[in-house]
């Protein structure tokens, strides 16, 4: 079942890419897409069937301007860092829980942290805790610092993928 | 009209790289360079690829621009995270005004 649908996804992304319908470029997608999905259908996650949901994907929606909102954030907070002639950095490494359990959740809450404000995951650890480097720390405290970094993804997430 | 909307798009995105690059050279340490080279970087060349597909149009170009976009938007931040781990692993030292390291407290454990 995770080799059709990771061949399927495989087939399709083919397709996008090469936008033509030929019949050359069809057998080859096809040939090329089967190899795929034997070797590496491992990595699509083990609750894979939950995504199929249409909440699920009202929120993934939703989800998308909020991110880019904070990414855009992120990215205006690190050029102020950056051209400040003082350079107001505090770096630190803190560490933070998540409430997600999901595999998949954790992924793309390590992502999301990554990419938004002066936050960089740099590890996490079996019992739903990460390190995340933080170029401003306002906290130490886990607590604290996981109302400042999680939780405002959080809520989507578990939306998303729990 | 597109053609406007995609050259803003890809002026934003070109400015955002350049800014990211400033901060790559100007920051003390590995882990605070990821930092812009990852944000700035990855949005500013996202950008980049959604001007692109506004000026092109639905079609080929378009289509693979997108795709680049969401394959830089999943990896890029994935790729900072193993950098920085293997940094870390590695012995690469935090910058010494950094203020605190909670990583390093608990290998000593």
């Amino acid at each position: 079942m995770r080799r059709l649908i990771y061949f399927v996804l495989a087939f399709i992304i083919w397709m996008l890419l090469t936008w033509q319908i030929d019949a050359q470029v069809i057998i080859a997608g096809l040939i090329v897409s089967a190899i795929v999905a034997l070797l590496f259908h491992e990595i699509l996650p083990k609750e894979h069937l939950v995504f199929i949901s249409p909440i699920r994907m009202f929120w993934a929606l939703v989800y998308v301007p909020v991110f880019f909102y904070y990414m855009l954030k992120a990215n205006l907070d690190v050029v102020y860092r950056a051209l400040h002639p003082k350079m107001p950095i505090k770096p630190g490494i803190v560490k933070i829980k998540t409430t997600l359990k999901t595999q998949s959740g954790i992924t793309a809450l390590a992502n999301s942290i990554t990419l938004t404000p002066g936050t960089l995951t740099v590890d996490l650890t079996d019992d739903g805790f990460l390190y995340i480097h933080w170029i401003n720390v306002k906290s130490d405290d886990i607590e604290q610092a996981s109302e400042f970094i999680a939780r405002r993804f959080e809520w989507f997430l578990r939306k998303i993928f729990e | 009209m597109t053609d406007i909307i995609g050259y803003i798009l890809i002026i934003i995105g070109i400015l955002f790289d350049i800014f990211g690059c400033i901060g790559l050279v100007r920051f003390p340490d590995v882990y605070n360079r990821l930092q812009a080279s990852t944000k700035c970087v990855t949005l500013g060349t996202i950008m980049l690829l959604v001007g692109v597909a506004v000026i092109s149009g639905l079609g080929a170009i378009s289509a693979k621009a997108v795709i680049c976009a969401v394959f830089i938007l999943i990896t890029s931040p994935t790729a900072a995270h193993a950098i920085a781990k293997g940094a870390y692993a590695s012995g690469v030292a935090l910058w010494e005004k950094s203020v605190v390291d909670k990583y390093a407290e608990e290998e000593e454990k």
